[in-house]
């Protein structure tokens, strides 16, 4: 390979690994910038939602890569895929919000904040015990569909992947700018007595807020096992804690900081594991973390602390 | 202790929009309001005197439903509010315009108005409220696409007042309007306020500046450590020792 496919080819590993860290980094985000809460359960929602999406394949009759589509038939059950496994982790987001922190809500200090990583374990052991520990097999009826660029691949779980990714965020995007929920949660984010003021039902909000996010975590859980034809019961700590880490990079509570600090996440760790080590690439990771927070601690798109008029 | 022309002029008063009746509010175990009562009649301006700590705010965050009485009853337009939640008392007409007007400093000035609606759903409606908006405050239509964090003090209180009259309120709460303002801007924040007033929206106001907040008002309370140690017509305050020492003092003086 010459130097510049290989820069490529790491660029095309870099890109995809990003793409799917953005999709978990903005349900940190996003929670985070309403209610000033790291939820760490949100690591394991994305565990389940792989899994959840493996199952479902299953039940159609999936399993392994026993059965490759085509065409129509291959975006309409990924399109399925992708719907129910997102409504389901989203509905489970939801429901850790409502019974296992509004009660919490407003409490000072660190409670809330542990409460989530209690959560994160009963999901993490609740998928432990129940299936077991050993890495599981994906079902994915995608094929091996690759174009080559010199000696580089593209291939299309890539395409795949950036796809989905892009869909979502663009829609995300709009549905935060231009509906009227989207508004309610920004007004709740910027202040939020000021937003229960003038009628926005808060909890709602926080709730939803935790929906969406999960649903993201639950499609970036999806895009894992097809890209890697792989999940197992730990994959929610490497991914989410390096998409947490790319939340503060960007910018925690900013949501075009989440997808850009997760992309350069994801390119930091193909690049520095081509060219320095693979071995480093937590180490380069939380060195350029460490370095952009001393020197910028509000994140690369963050403010400094809100100005509250 | 009502004083002495005050049973009369309770009588004369119009029928009531917002009734506090023997309320105590509590913010943990302190005691803030003690059993208060107020009266706010349909198309009056009355206004709440009172030094710092007094419990002004917490009035205002009792009638909006940001605390919760421990005894006694929020009565609005007849009907007892003391458990609804702060989004229905806006859908029922009660607006508020916080202290240090608490605009989203993010948003745009138009998003801002918009927000003030945003419990209403009549498209066309919400158009009419925006342009009575910008006929009151001219001002605010040459800034609607700056951000209103970046706006200077008055002009946010213009915004935080359109953004209140944005849900088209029956009762406009308004905490210090004055607060930070030149004196200037002061005035016109006032006759702005009796410009709403005269369209049919009653206010009740919490203000520093006794002086202006009399002027202006039909009935005053007075409100010290958390109980109302005077009512009645807002002349017949002006007229009071009492109030004048403790509030008008300063203005007389100078």
């Amino acid at each position: 390979m010459e130097s510049w496919e290989i820069l490529l080819q790491q660029v095309i590993n870099g890109l995809s690994l990003g793409a799917m860290y953005a999709l978990l980094a903005l349900g940190f985000t996003m929670v985070y910038g309403i209610i000033e809460l790291i939820n760490f359960a949100h690591f394991n929602i994305f565990m389940v939602g792989s899994f959840i999406a493996m199952w479902l394949m299953q039940l159609m009759g999936f399993t392994g890569q026993s059965h490759i589509l085509y065409g129509l038939p291959l975006v309409g059950v990924l399109v399925l895929v992708l719907c129910v496994t997102m409504l389901s982790t989203g509905v489970l987001g939801a429901l850790i919000e409502r019974y296992g922190l509004r009660a919490l809500r407003g409490v000072s200090g660190t409670a809330p904040m542990i409460t989530t990583i209690g959560l994160s374990y009963i999901l993490f052991n609740v998928i432990l015990l129940t299936t077991g520990a050993d890495t599981k097999n994906y079902s994915n009826p995608m094929p091996n569909i690759r174009w080559e660029i010199g000696d580089a691949v593209l291939r299309l779980r890539e395409v795949m992947l950036w796809g989905v990714s892009i869909v979502l965020m663009v829609t995300l995007h709009y549905f935060v700018r231009r509906t009227k929920m989207g508004k309610a949660m920004q007004a709740t984010a910027q202040d939020q007595e000021a937003a229960r003021m003038v009628g926005v039902d808060v909890d709602r909000v926080v709730v939803i807020t935790f929906f969406i996010g999960s649903a993201l975590a639950g499609a970036a859980g999806v895009i894992f096992g097809l890209y890697y034809n792989y999940t197992s019961f730990i994959i929610g700590y490497t991914a989410g804690l390096r998409a947490f880490t790319a939340a503060v990079l960007g910018g925690i509570g900013n949501i075009p900081g989440a997808m850009l600090g997760g992309v350069l996440i994801g390119l930091i760790e193909s690049l520095g594991g081509q060219y320095i080590a693979v071995r480093w690439t937590d180490v380069i990771i939380f060195s350029i973390l460490v370095l952009v927070l001393v020197f910028r601690p509000t994140g690369l798109l963050g403010r400094a602390a809100p100005t509250k008029s | 202790m009502p004083i002495s022309d005050a049973p009369q002029t309770q009588s004369q008063r119009r029928p009531p929009l917002l009734e506090f009746n023997d309320v105590n509010t509590y913010y943990g175990e302190l005691h803030v309001l003690k059993g208060v009562n107020y009266r706010v009649g349909d198309g009056e301006i009355v206004c709440l005197l009172g030094g710092n700590a007094s419990g002004k705010s917490t009035t205002m965050k009792t009638i909006l439903g940001i605390v919760q009485p421990k005894s006694g009853a929020v009565t609005y337009a007849g009907q007892p509010i003391n458990r609804l939640p702060t989004a229905e008392r806006v859908k029922r007409g009660i607006a508020p315009v916080p202290e240090a007007r608490r605009l989203f400093p993010r948003m745009t000035v138009l998003e801002n108005l918009e927000m003030g609606a945003f419990t209403r759903t009549d498209t066309d409606e919400i158009e009419s409220d925006k342009e009575r908006v910008f006929a009151l405050f001219p001002r605010i239509k040459e800034r609607l696409t700056q951000l209103a964090g970046t706006l200077s003090g008055g002009e946010q209180q213009m915004v935080a007042m359109g953004r209140a009259l944005m849900a088209r309120p029956k009762l406009l709460c308004m905490d210090e309007p004055s607060m930070g303002l030149s004196p200037a801007f002061v005035e016109q924040v006032f006759d702005i306020i009796q410009a709403i007033n005269k369209q049919g929206t009653s206010i009740f106001m919490v203000e520093q500046n006794a002086n202006m907040a009399l002027s202006i008002a039909d009935y005053g309370y007075v409100l010290q450590t958390g109980e109302v140690v005077l009512h009645g017509s807002a002349r017949s305050l002006r007229d009071n020792e009492m109030v004048q020492q403790a509030y008008l003092g300063e203005m007389k003086a100078q």
